[in-house]
């Protein structure tokens, strides 16, 4: 009886409890709605008092003056900036302009066009002369690329970006890339930071780059030759660490799929879509047949890089670094053939301690790549038996019987940029890529009639560009730059790119 | 043996998750001289503080440099303007940091310009007029009452991350609103004269300077905000300067001196160089109220020497 009657006395305070509780709430709504509009008037009152401030400073100021000159009132003229005189106060409860970017909605969005027009004296423009997929494509215009970027907060626990690309090729394909979109943890404790998506592998300075982050009009060669023409990006993992050492110091690690258009030097090979120099065979004269497909961890691909950075002076920072990219390829039609990629990198900046929009600068970039590749045995007398065209011995005419090797392809490119005063910025870049002679091509091949024997994919090439570059404001671009190739067996050639960028939408980001 | 293993277990796991060990002091970064230097007044001793931008570079476009990331990464609290002045550097090197307690929505993230009422806010986005930020006109420090909002946030958020300390961070937040109540009457009566003058800036970076003190700083070398002087602005500047009689150029340091000389050769002009971070001119870099002390000084100077605004200085 007695406990059941306090039961019934509990619930009676539970509820009277609640009650005060519910009252507390409202109350507190009203406080808050009460001081947002306190606040309101105060502002407006501000506002109002400002403006009589501004009247009365210009009443004082002309009077002033008329006595000074004699009548000389000049007109109001459009010096009163725009912005100026469009003076508000920040009003919370007045709708305000859908704001792409900086806060003011839940995700950043810009967009980036880079187009380019001019013309070489070499005409095998695409994927031969010009390796990198969004290099300029043709004599004429190209669209290198249109990007769209966004990136914001997920929640509490994640930052998610993508960045789409849709471009022309040089037959006025349209084409779509997803080159990044992923989430990256932000609440890991000890610098450490895991991304997971379609992300860049990360390897060296230039790949993962953007279009509107190159120095010059397109990628370096030895980049787009032994990383592939889109570079190495794919469905994956990535975790970073950023170490707790008093410069800065870096280590990624990375697990990626091995095949399609990101992991060209991988299982990527048969998807590679750039045909060098006019005649259709891949690496190695073999096609791609031994894609082993994946069973087991070593199958992806992994790639690592450790990166440190001192600041020399207070106007001079060295970043360096060195990086690895380790999966298996499809080379040929048997044996574990595997690629290897390392590279090391170099960046150097000066900027001058009283830097104007972020000039006068002198940068170096150095960035040095060697890459291992196997190459599985193949024989092209399957291919000679059924008919299809088929790599012959110049002297006897007989099918090809190519053995498994491993060849060596290695480069290297400098880049010096000099800002040399606010906007402008002339650009010098040095690009060198060879390979090594591969048992393969010490005889003579004929293919569809034409004698082949050194692989103009893996042949000597090197490149000198200087250009000139023009930002009117920091949203816009102009570029002009001029290359002069000399590729191994083809001889010189010249060519002249005129770029030109625009940025819409959120602040492109400063990087380093 | 068991002991050896236990003790690099412990070195090992100390490199992978880092040192949990209390730190004595804060540290606090700040992106600008003008808010680390707040910070400094506002935490004394109990606190560190580290600027990423130099007092003389323009904040506009600072460098990120890897090793802010290490600075960062380590940071209990992070300073910055809030209305989009670092915007295009700050987001990237906190994306990057890794570090949750300076995140926005954290306790350690500062944003300052919360309570401040911004000019010039575009009732429009529109880049056809420059680089205008979409919170406002950045540089409100340039008005000292809004320090006091500054010290405010400043110093509640130093209480909350460090209590033991509150007694202190209060004491500084009133020495520093006292001397700033002292200071602000004193620099009022300086300008007062000079009520309604006219002066020219490199960049709208005096909106909140002009307002307080009654000048009108409202012509400008650069034809739009970040976008840099063409000749015809500049001649369309001087042909104004001469019919208003304007005195004065403003120019802080990293601006294009060339531009203003050019100005100031063909109006007869002062360049009057001043700075909105403490250390960006010699002279200024004791602290926040030492610089307005000085461009009190500086420019009051420059209206005041009638006979030296006749004699062409270009140095």
């Amino acid at each position: 009886m007695l406990s059941g009657g306090l039961t019934i006395v509990a619930q009676a305070a539970e509820r009277s409890s609640e009650a005060t509780q519910d009252r507390i709430r409202l109350l507190e709504q009203r406080l808050q709605i009460l001081q947002t509009q306190f606040e309101q008037t105060v502002r407006e009152q501000q506002q109002k008092i400002q403006e009589l401030e501004q009247e009365l400073a210009r009443l004082r100021g002309e009077t002033s003056q008329q006595g000074a000159a004699a009548g000389q009132n000049p007109p109001e003229t459009f010096f009163e900036s725009p912005v100026h005189s469009r003076q508000t106060s920040w009003n919370p409860t007045q709708s305000l302009p859908w704001r792409l970017g900086q806060g003011g909605t839940y995700v950043d969005v810009g967009l980036v066009g880079t187009f380019a027009a001019g013309g070489s004296t070499a005409r095998d423009i695409e994927g031969s002369l010009q390796l990198g997929g969004h290099d300029p494509n043709q004599r004429g215009f190209t669209v290198q690329g249109v990007e769209w970027n966004l990136i914001g907060a997920v929640d509490p626990y994640f930052l998610g970006s993508a960045n789409l690309l849709y471009a022309l090729d040089a037959e006025g394909e349209s084409e779509f890339e997803l080159e990044e979109a992923w989430l990256q943890t932000t609440q890991l404790p000890a610098g450490w930071q895991i991304r997971a998506g379609q992300i860049y592998a990360p390897f060296g300075r230039f790949n993962g780059r953007h279009l509107h982050q190159w120095g010059f009009v397109d990628a370096p060669l030895v980049v787009a030759r032994l990383l592939g023409p889109d570079g190495l990006r794919n469905p994956g993992v990535q975790a970073a660490w950023l170490m707790p050492t008093a410069f800065y110091s870096e280590l990624f690690l990375s697990l990626l799929n091995s095949g399609g258009h990101g992991a060209a030097p991988f299982r990527g090979a048969d998807s590679d879509h750039h045909k060098e120099d006019g005649h259709p065979l891949p690496l190695g004269f073999r096609p791609a047949e031994n894609d082993r497909g994946v069973s087991a961890l070593t199958d992806f691909l992994w790639a690592a890089r450790y990166a440190v950075s001192v600041d020399l002076t207070e106007e001079q920072t060295l970043l360096m670094g060195v990086s690895a990219a380790v999966g298996p390829n499809s080379s040929g039609m048997t044996g574990s053939t595997q690629t290897k990629v390392f590279g090391a990198d170099l960046y150097w900046k000066w900027r001058s301690p009283r830097a104007h929009a972020g000039f006068p600068f002198v940068s170096l970039q150095i960035e040095a790549l060697l890459r291992k590749y196997d190459l599985g045995a193949y024989d092209w007398t399957e291919a000679a038996g059924a008919g299809t065209p088929y790599l012959a011995d110049g002297l006897s005419g007989a099918p090809a019987v190519l053995h498994a090797e491993t060849v060596t392809d290695y480069g290297v490119y400098t880049e010096l940029l000099y800002g040399f005063r606010r906007g402008w910025i002339a650009g010098f870049r040095c690009d060198f890529v060879a390979g090594s002679k591969g048992d393969y091509e010490r005889a003579l091949w004929i293919f569809e009639g034409t004698p082949l024997s050194r692989d103009s994919a893996r042949s000597r090439r090197w490149r000198l560009s200087p250009n000139l570059t023009w930002y009117p404001s920091e949203y816009s671009r102009l570029r002009l730059q001029y290359n002069y190739d000399q590729r191994q067996g083809m001889g010189t050639d010249h060519s002249l790119w005129l770029q030109w960028e625009l940025s819409l939408g959120a602040h492109a980001a400063h990087q380093f | 043996m068991h002991g050896t293993w236990l003790f690099w277990i412990r070195i090992l796991l100390l490199l992978l998750l880092g040192d949990p060990s209390v730190q004595a002091r804060l540290l606090v970064v700040a992106t600008t001289a003008d808010l680390a230097a707040l910070a400094r007044a506002v935490g004394g001793d109990r606190v560190e503080v580290l600027s990423l931008a130099r007092p003389t570079e323009d904040p506009h476009f600072v460098d990120p440099r890897p090793s802010y990331l290490v600075q960062l990464a380590r940071a209990d609290a992070l300073v910055h303007g809030g209305a989009g002045l670092e915007a295009a550097w700050l987001t990237p090197l906190l994306n990057r940091a890794g570090n949750a307690r300076i995140l926005p929505a954290a306790r350690g993230h500062i944003r300052c310009c919360e309570g401040v009422t911004l000019l010039e806010v575009p009732e429009k986005l529109d880049r056809s007029q420059g680089d205008v930020h979409a919170a406002g006109n950045p540089h409100y420090l340039a008005d000292p009452q809004n320090a006091r909002i500054v010290v405010h946030h400043l110093a509640d958020t130093f209480v909350e991350l460090d209590f033991a300390g509150t007694e202190i961070y209060r004491k500084n937040q009133r020495a520093f609103v006292e001397a700033l109540e002292r200071s602000l009457p004193a620099w009022e009566a300086r300008l007062r004269p000079f009520a309604g003058a006219r002066l020219v800036s490199y960049h709208n970076s005096w909106p909140y300077f002009a307002l307080r003190f009654n000048l009108r700083i409202d012509l400008f070398l650069e034809p739009k905000p970040g976008i840099p002087p063409s000749a015809a602005h500049l001649g369309r500047v001087v042909a104004e300067m001469k019919a208003s009689g304007v005195r004065a150029i403003l120019v802080e340091p990293y601006q294009d001196r060339r531009a203003a000389e050019t100005v100031a050769r063909a109006t007869g002009a002062r360049l009057v160089p001043v700075t909105q971070y403490p250390g960006g001119l010699k002279g200024t870099e004791a602290g926040y109220l030492e610089l307005m002390d000085y461009l009190v000084r500086a420019i009051t100077g420059a209206l005041s020497d009638r006979e030296q605004a006749s004699t062409i200085s270009t140095r």
